[in-house]
């Protein structure tokens, strides 16, 4: 899991745009958030715009452990 | 019939006869009728009474074929059974022996359908309470399907369109024949165990009620109600529905639509994002206006102090005006008191203090008087006596002797020595009685 998740990164940056937009707060306060909704919405930005596929496969070894593996779309696995 | 009533029979010889002759002519029998007397003792044989408006007959069906049928039997269901006639020897009962049995009017599967559905709902598996809601961005999402058929495929690519970024863990399962809903409670059971799924979909392509079956079964229907990662399910086509659909936080009509509704669009995403940044750059824009505003308000404010001491002076004024009033009306209340004060003093005066007091003054007055008489009339006494004195060491005493004292004239001075004047001055010369102008005929001073 990404250490900060994309749907708590939204909600704190969807307050943070309230906040400002409220207008109540000093300035040094809101330039403080405002920065900290740069940084957030960045992150969103670059979660959103990753393109690469992760597609993984959970299989069972001889010993009856599954583990992990990556699979591509196009894998003859998926014509079986 | 001669040759039975030639030969007498043991019992044994005749009930295993007449079974030999039922079940030669009763081989396969379709029975319909309802059922009633139902007993499942532990052996898991059932045990029951087929019977009609008039008539009724044992029936068994054993264990094995019990469990080939999907629904639960009980009283009161009618239904189509296909079996033999046989003849318990020990008894001497003649029974059906059941090999297949189906509800009348309506199809096993649906029964059993119907018959778990129902008993599912009284545990409230299917609460709406129960469901829990999707994650609105997942980043890990799980897929519980096979891997042979169009649903996987489907799955991925719809993901991959809505959002390439997202993260997928397939678990392969067989989705029909024997096995499959124990694979697929085992394959949930895995996932949820990952601890890294956002949601979960678990999904089968079309096939028929039977192709679909599994996802019917109860295990998987409760697995599905216990997952702690929320599923979607997505079995079949949208006319199908199974208790699965039921069981999961949120039924797909298909697996493509499962996909959709998991994959947020990262486009529509990306456009909240920047919309929420360019309300940010807007709302710290409009801030920093209004403080300029402020200040250019406040700097306005501030090259007249005059004015602004008027505001202090007339409030000084008016807080004196005040104070005054207070200080007034005080002063008013203090002389009140004052006047009551007096008033109660008055009321509460001392008269016999008062005259004991004036009496004590009167008399002192006297003693006072009495003591300075004796004093003033010591006093005149020795004043007589100094007088007399006074009298005798008196100048005019002396000219009364017969001396004369001599001033010159006009200036009346003193005239001590002879040489202090000269011949031809006039002098005066103060007798016992009277006076005397002189002329100096000649001055003499005394060797």
């Amino acid at each position: 899991m990404a250490a900060l998740k994309f749907e708590d990164a939204l909600a704190r940056l969807e307050t943070i745009v309230m906040e400002l937009e409220r207008g109540e707060l000093p300035l040094d306060q809101s330039l403080k958030i405002f920065e900290e909704g740069i940084k957030l919405s960045k992150t969103c930005l670059k979660i959103l715009d990753d393109a690469e596929r992760k597609v993984e496969l959970l299989v069972q070894d001889k010993d009856g452990r599954k583990h992990l593996q990556a699979l591509s779309i196009d894998d003859d696995q998926l014509h079986g | 019939m001669f040759g039975l009533a030639s030969r007498v029979l043991t019992v044994s010889e005749l009930t295993n006869r007449i079974r030999s002759a039922l079940e030669r002519s009763f081989e396969c029998v379709w029975i319909t009728g309802e059922i009633s007397n139902l007993r499942i003792p532990a052996s898991g044989h059932h045990y029951f009474t087929l019977k009609d408006a008039s008539s009724q007959i044992r029936a068994v069906l054993f264990r094995g074929a019990a469990q080939g049928i999907p629904f639960a039997l009980q009283d009161g269901l009618e239904v189509v059974a296909y079996g033999r006639v046989t003849v318990y020897e020990p008894r001497g009962d003649y029974q059906l022996v059941l090999e297949s049995l189906e509800p009348k009017g309506i199809g096993a599967l649906q029964l059993a359908f119907e018959q778990l559905k129902a008993k599912l709902t009284q545990e409230g598996l299917f609460d709406a309470a129960r469901k829990r809601p999707l994650p609105c961005f997942p980043q890990t999402v799980g897929i519980v399907t096979s891997l042979s058929g169009a649903a996987i495929r489907d799955v991925l690519t719809v993901m991959h369109r809505r959002w390439p970024g997202i993260r997928v863990v397939v678990h392969p399962v067989p989705v029909q024949g024997d096995g499959a809903a124990a694979e697929i409670v085992d394959a949930i059971r895995t996932m949820n165990a990952l601890d890294e799924l956002d949601v979960l979909i678990v999904a089968r392509g079309g096939g028929s009620v039977e192709d679909l079956w599994c996802f019917n079964k109860e295990p998987v229907v409760r697995a599905i109600a216990n997952s702690q990662v929320p599923i979607v399910s997505a079995i079949g086509h949208e006319i199908d529905v199974t208790l699965s659909d039921f069981a999961a936080d949120y039924r797909a009509p298909t697996p493509s639509a499962a996909a959709e509704v998991v994959v947020p669009r990262a486009d529509e995403f990306r456009r909240r994002v920047s919309d929420y940044r360019d309300r940010m750059v807007q709302a710290v824009r409009l801030t920093v206006q209004r403080m300029r505003e402020q200040v250019w308000h406040s700097q306005r404010m501030l090259p007249d102090p005059l004015v602004w001491l008027g505001h202090f002076g007339q409030r000084i004024d008016e807080l004196d005006l005040r104070l005054r009033r207070a200080i007034r009306d005080e002063h008013g209340m203090k002389h009140r008191q004052c006047r009551e004060w007096q008033t109660r003093l008055y009321l509460a005066r001392p008269y016999s203090q008062l005259h004991r007091a004036r009496t004590v003054v009167h008399d002192r007055h006297h003693r006072l008087r009495e003591i300075m008489v004796a004093r003033l009339a010591g006093a005149r006494s020795r004043t007589d006596v100094g007088l007399a004195r006074l009298q005798t060491a008196s100048p005019l005493a002396m000219l009364r002797r017969g001396y004369s004292r001599v001033e010159t004239l006009p200036d009346h001075r003193l005239v001590r020595k002879a040489a202090e004047v000269n011949v031809g001055d006039l002098v005066q010369a103060y007798l016992g009685q009277g006076h005397l102008i002189c002329a100096v005929r000649e001055a003499v001073s005394d060797a």
